[in-house]
């Protein structure tokens, strides 16, 4: 033992003479460099550096790191990248105030803009009249269906003259349930009823109403999933879901993509690749959003398409959201089979607490501008929270009054979806075969409000500029406003979502004229 | 050259140790190893990584212990700096909302994950909790005398005869348009085309209403309105817009209950209470402001506004002219927002004068980008359930933002449809306003008077659907526990639904707000022979 101490007290002795101490002036680090006094600093130094690193880190995390603590089970999550990027705001919020800070979401989404909503802006601001300004914007860029309005403003105008009290505000000043009133969740089961189908039964404890569709998924994203979560969604998707889920919930989308040689159906196994690359990049999924029938391509989930669906669900322990808003909108041949129905033939099996819901007014009756929206979810948590948020998006209560009576009237909704399905499928037809006359297919569709076209053979560059350059010529040269396929986040460049159901039978001629001068002005420059 | 020669010794001793101690030096450093550390041998290597490690290890340690107790940012730092309101005392109140140990025990089953922020909401204050017992028995005359009066919603049920009748005679052309042509909003308002933030019609209309709810003395832009589905949506959509995650903004005590909702909920941002006082008549102190401010930076808040409420909301009193100057002039020095919360700006029934913050900026031009008001346009008409509410604005980029988040809480057309040809209504407009301030003076008064008669003392309100009510005397232990304790029995026992101060995070424990807008003038002796029962209880 004391041998061991001889060598450093000799070379202590040892070391006497001036140069010596010159050096060690010179050269703090000397010492450590030749092991002596290695024990202390050797631990002081790496300590004392390792600790100014890891206040630098937290300094430089302090920002990011306020969102973690809402998801304390996720420890990959204390990296969120997401929509809040702090170097964007800063740019921008610096250079277009006078020093009053936004926060990061508002500077983010007031430069959000895809080509969806740049489109459905410049068609509002010129909007094609037949008399008034036949030269404008025809707006094909929306999921809206004006086929049946006539049969909708006929019944409004005999209960406006039949004195209905359905207005009168009795009952209005008291307390009321943000999640809508009993009287209108009656009505609305019993019209879910017909319209899945007839086989389904929806009990109205399960049901939430909120002021459309667009809160009913921003409100579940809210409830599943925490801020840099994520749910696997299938493309191409709705433009609107990057709004409702990713900007204020914070939720990310991961992609799942389908492809035109499957007719854009889902397929399994790149469901399970989505789900598991996501893993490996440390992604916390927590659901699946699909729509059915889907938008935009307007082909409809199987039965065992289904199934499978929630067999992945419960394998991976994660929740399935269902976006059934076109259930009542199908045309075609195939037959929609809604996810209650599976529920509730084989309700032993499934863990129902894990599968949500949604629909709406907006498309089935073609009442957007009422703003209803239903979730429907067996998970009495996920209920008990969505009616506490249902305070930032409730239905008045005049509007819950006439739909309440509207859907009342039982023989009206009978008619009213006898016509609508018939027109429906007329306007697709002619125009479907319209479009194919000029070199235009569309994937095969049964239900929904859109053609899914593929127009692949008119860009040049087979890319998404391609396809951007494409759409700008529709609006410039043929004034029609359609959603490019990259709005949809669709993988394969040359896809074009257009809306049907915006015109009438008459219109078809006009709109497929105006289609083909970008045609023809395609096939001259190439 | 001395290196030289120092450098020789070091490699040595180990050499020299171990064929020197043979084997019982080897089992020695494989009993004991850091034998070497202590000998100071390898230490330059073992005693970086050693302390290193540990220090490591510690840190880790220390995370895994405070990521448990982050859970709760939002409502620990209020309960740190007000004594008083954490209203944890009830036990069947389940208050300190963002625990996880709770969100385990709701959700038991091995079902899938529900989002933290959702567990976050299970539970409720004393508020809301009184809302669902009183919606459960709702009192009634003749029906169910027995049941809950209910005074804790702000609602004005004074003039709901007045919109009857309105309705009675303008409905089917309101809705149905001129003519009773539907198309009008068939096409406009029933597309998608319409919209999120509210047609320009019914902007124009409750540009010109607000014009007259403030003497005409300031004009309005339609172009800078957002509408909203309500309050609580627009108090939201102006905090998503204005703060991030854990930012704070400023709010002054006793406020609405809604707000920790509205402000707190899906948005991540905080609230710091700043105190106002009875002594004061619950006015806003700048100095507490400053000092709330001062203290919120020192724990590490980025404060990023001030929410105020005017009139205030429970208490009813009304901002000077100069508290909002001094107010602005403090946001400015700290370059914050202001959101200015005039919900009750119509229902005026003082003698002092209301002045919206729209009147000072007209003066100040150069402050108007940090100025938000948020308008209530269906409760000032009598309405609340038609959910209808208004973000003004000159900021540009808050204004775009707005509009892009209405589509989550947007107003539905028939309701647009409406209000707009109610507000266009000018005759209407003008002798509802004149006759709604009439009737909330004389309930006012006759509600106050009578529980002055029971010893009950409010403070002095200006506007507002609320009486804040001193009943301290009747606690039977000065502290927010009494405060609880009195509300349960009123609930239970007298059967008056109540907001109690706690919920209201007020400072000061015994105070309660009576939504006296809910009563009908022979209503009042009910409830003053309710209060009573519990006073002579309490004596």
């Amino acid at each position: 033992m004391t041998r061991t101490r001889e060598p450093e007290s000799k070379s202590k002795t040892s070391s006497p003479s001036s140069s010596s101490t010159g050096m060690k002036l010179i050269v703090p680090l000397q010492g450590v460099v030749q092991g002596r006094g290695g024990i202390l600093l050797g631990s002081l130094i790496p300590c004392a550096l390792f600790y100014f690193f890891q206040l630098y880190l937290k300094k430089r995390r302090r920002s990011n790191d306020k969102h973690p603590s809402s998801n304390p089970p996720s420890p990959s999550s204390s990296f969120p990248e997401l929509p809040r990027t702090p170097s964007r705001s800063n740019l921008s919020s610096r250079g277009s105030l006078t020093g009053v800070r936004l926060s990061r979401l508002a500077t983010t989404i007031s430069d959000d803009d895809s080509a969806y909503y740049v489109g459905l802006n410049r068609a509002s601001r010129d909007p094609y009249h037949k008399l008034t300004n036949p030269d404008g914007i025809i707006q094909l860029g929306l999921s809206d269906n004006t086929l049946s309005l006539d049969l909708i403003g006929d019944w409004m105008r005999k209960w406006g003259s039949g004195g209905d009290d359905g207005l009168s505000i009795n009952g209005i000043a008291t307390y009321q349930a943000f999640d809508g009133v009993d009287e209108l969740k009656l009505a609305l089961s019993d019209f879910m009823h017909q319209v899945m189908g007839g086989s389904v039964h929806f009990d109205t404890s399960n049901m939430v109403l909120t002021a459309g569709a667009t809160p009913a998924i921003e409100i579940l994203s809210f409830c599943l999933a925490d801020h840099g979560n994520a749910f696997l969604v299938p493309t191409p998707y709705y433009p609107g879901f990057d709004r409702d889920v990713r900007w204020r919930p914070g939720v990310d989308l991961i992609p799942v993509h389908c492809r035109s040689a499957d007719n854009f159906n889902l397929s399994m196994t790149a469901l399970e690749q989505a789900y598991s690359q996501a893993r490996k990049r440390g992604v916390k999924v927590r659901g699946i959003l699909v729509s059915n029938p889907s938008n935009p391509v307007g082909n409809m989930l199987t039965q065992d398409m289904l199934y499978n669906l929630i067999d992945f669900a419960e394998d991976k322990n994660i929740h399935l959201i269902v976006d059934e808003v076109f259930a009542g909108s199908t045309y075609g041949s195939e037959k929609f089979v809604s996810i209650a129905e599976i529920l509730e033939s084989d309700s032993e099996y499934i863990d129902k607490r894990r599968i949500h819901i949604i629909y709406g007014l907006s498309k089935d009756l073609a009442l957007a501008g009422f703003r209803v929206g239903v979730i429907y979810s067996f998970n009495k948590n996920v209920l008990a929270t969505a009616r506490k948020l249902c305070r930032f998006s409730s239905i008045s209560a005049p509007t819950q009054r006439l739909v309440t009576s509207m859907l009342s009237d039982k023989k009206f909704i009978q008619d009213y979806f006898e016509t609508n399905r018939n027109r429906m499928r007329q306007v697709h037809h002619e125009f479907v075969d319209a479009l194919s006359k000029l070199g235009i297919k569309c994937a095969k569709s049964s239900g929904g409000m859109f053609c899914w076209a593929d127009m692949s053979g008119l860009i040049k560059p087979y890319s998404e500029k391609g396809e951007l350059e494409l759409w700008e010529k529709f609006m410039s040269i043929a004034k029609i406003n359609i959603t490019p396929g990259s709005a949809c986040h669709c993988i394969e460049p040359g896809w074009f979502r257009i809306c049907f159901t915006t015109m009438s039978l008459e219109e078809i001629p006009l709109v497929i004229e105006r289609i083909r001068r970008v045609v023809e002005v395609c096939k001259s420059s190439s | 050259m001395t290196t030289k020669e120092n450098k020789k010794p070091p490699p040595s001793p180990p050499s020299s140790s171990s064929s020197t101690s043979g084997g019982g030096g080897t089992a020695m450093r494989v009993i004991v190893p850091l034998q070497g550390v202590v000998q100071g041998r390898g230490g330059l290597f073992l005693g970086s990584v050693i302390p290193c490690a540990l220090y490591y290890l510690f840190q880790l340690y220390v995370k895994t212990r405070t990521r448990h107790r982050f859970n709760s940012p939002p409502t620990s730092p209020h309960s740190n700096s007000t004594p008083s309101p954490s209203h944890n005392n009830l036990p069947e109140l389940s208050v300190h909302p963002r625990s996880l140990s709770r969100t385990h025990l709701s959700s038991p089953t091995p079902s899938a994950f529900l989002s933290g922020r959702a567990a976050s909401l299970a539970a409720d204050s004393p508020y809301y909790a009184g809302l669902y017992k009183a919606a459960e028995n709702p009192y009634h005359e003749v029906d169910n005398p027995e049941g809950v009066i209910h005074l804790a919603v702000g609602d004005n049920k004074i003039c709901v005869d007045l919109v009857e009748d309105w309705m009675e005679k303008n409905l089917s052309g309101a809705v149905l348009e001129e003519g009773g042509d539907f198309t009008g909003i068939g096409i406009t308002g029933i597309s998608g085309c319409q919209p999120f933030d509210g047609v320009m019609k019914l902007k124009v209309a409750v540009a010109s209403f607000m014009s007259q709810a403030v003497d005409n003395s300031v004009f309005f832009n339609p172009s800078q309105m957002v509408i909203t589905s309500g309050v609580d949506p627009a108090i939201e959509i102006l905090s998503f817009c204005l703060a991030d995650y854990g930012n704070a903004f400023l709010v002054p005590t006793p406020h609405s209950p809604s707000f920790d909702g509205a402000a707190k909920w899906r948005t991540g941002v905080e609230i710091v209470p700043v105190p106002c006082r009875s002594a004061d008549n619950f006015n806003l102190n700048i100095a507490a402001l400053d000092q709330a401010f001062n203290q919120a930076k020192k724990r590490g808040q980025k404060v990023r506004g001030i929410i105020i409420t005017n009139p205030s909301n429970p208490v009813g009193n009304l901002l000077s002219h100069e508290t909002l100057r001094s107010l602005l002039d403090f946001a400015r020095e700290k370059n914050i927002h202001i959101i200015s919360n005039e919900i009750y700006a119509g229902s005026t029934y003082g003698n002092e004068e209301f002045v919206s913050m729209a009147e000072i900026l007209e003066v100040e031009d150069h402050d108007r980008e940090r100025v938000h008001i948020v308008y209530g346009l269906s409760d000032d008409i009598s309405v609340p359930s038609y959910k209808a509410c208004v973000i003004y604005s000159c900021n540009k980029n808050v204004l775009a933002a707005a509009k892009k988040l209405a589509r989550l809480s947007s107003i539905s057309a028939p309701t647009q449809q409406l209000l707009t040809s109610m507000l266009s209504d000018a005759r209407f407009m003008q002798n509802f306003i004149e006759i709604n301030r009439l009737r909330l003076q004389k309930m006012c008064q006759a509600f106050v008077a009578r529980l002055k008669q029971l010893g009950i003392e409010c403070a002095r309100s200006d506007g507002g659907f609320h009486c804040w009510a001193d009943m301290s005397a009747l606690m039977r232990s000065y502290s927010e526990k009494g405060e609880l304790e009195l509300w349960d029995r009123l609930l239970n026992v007298a059967k008056i639904n109540v907001t109690p101060g706690t919920s209201c995070h007020c400072i000061e424990p015994g105070w309660f707000g009576f939504c006296f807008t809910l009563l009908s003038e022979k209503d009042i002796p009910v409830v003053v022979e309710r209060l009573q029962r519990i006073s002579e209880a309490t004596k």
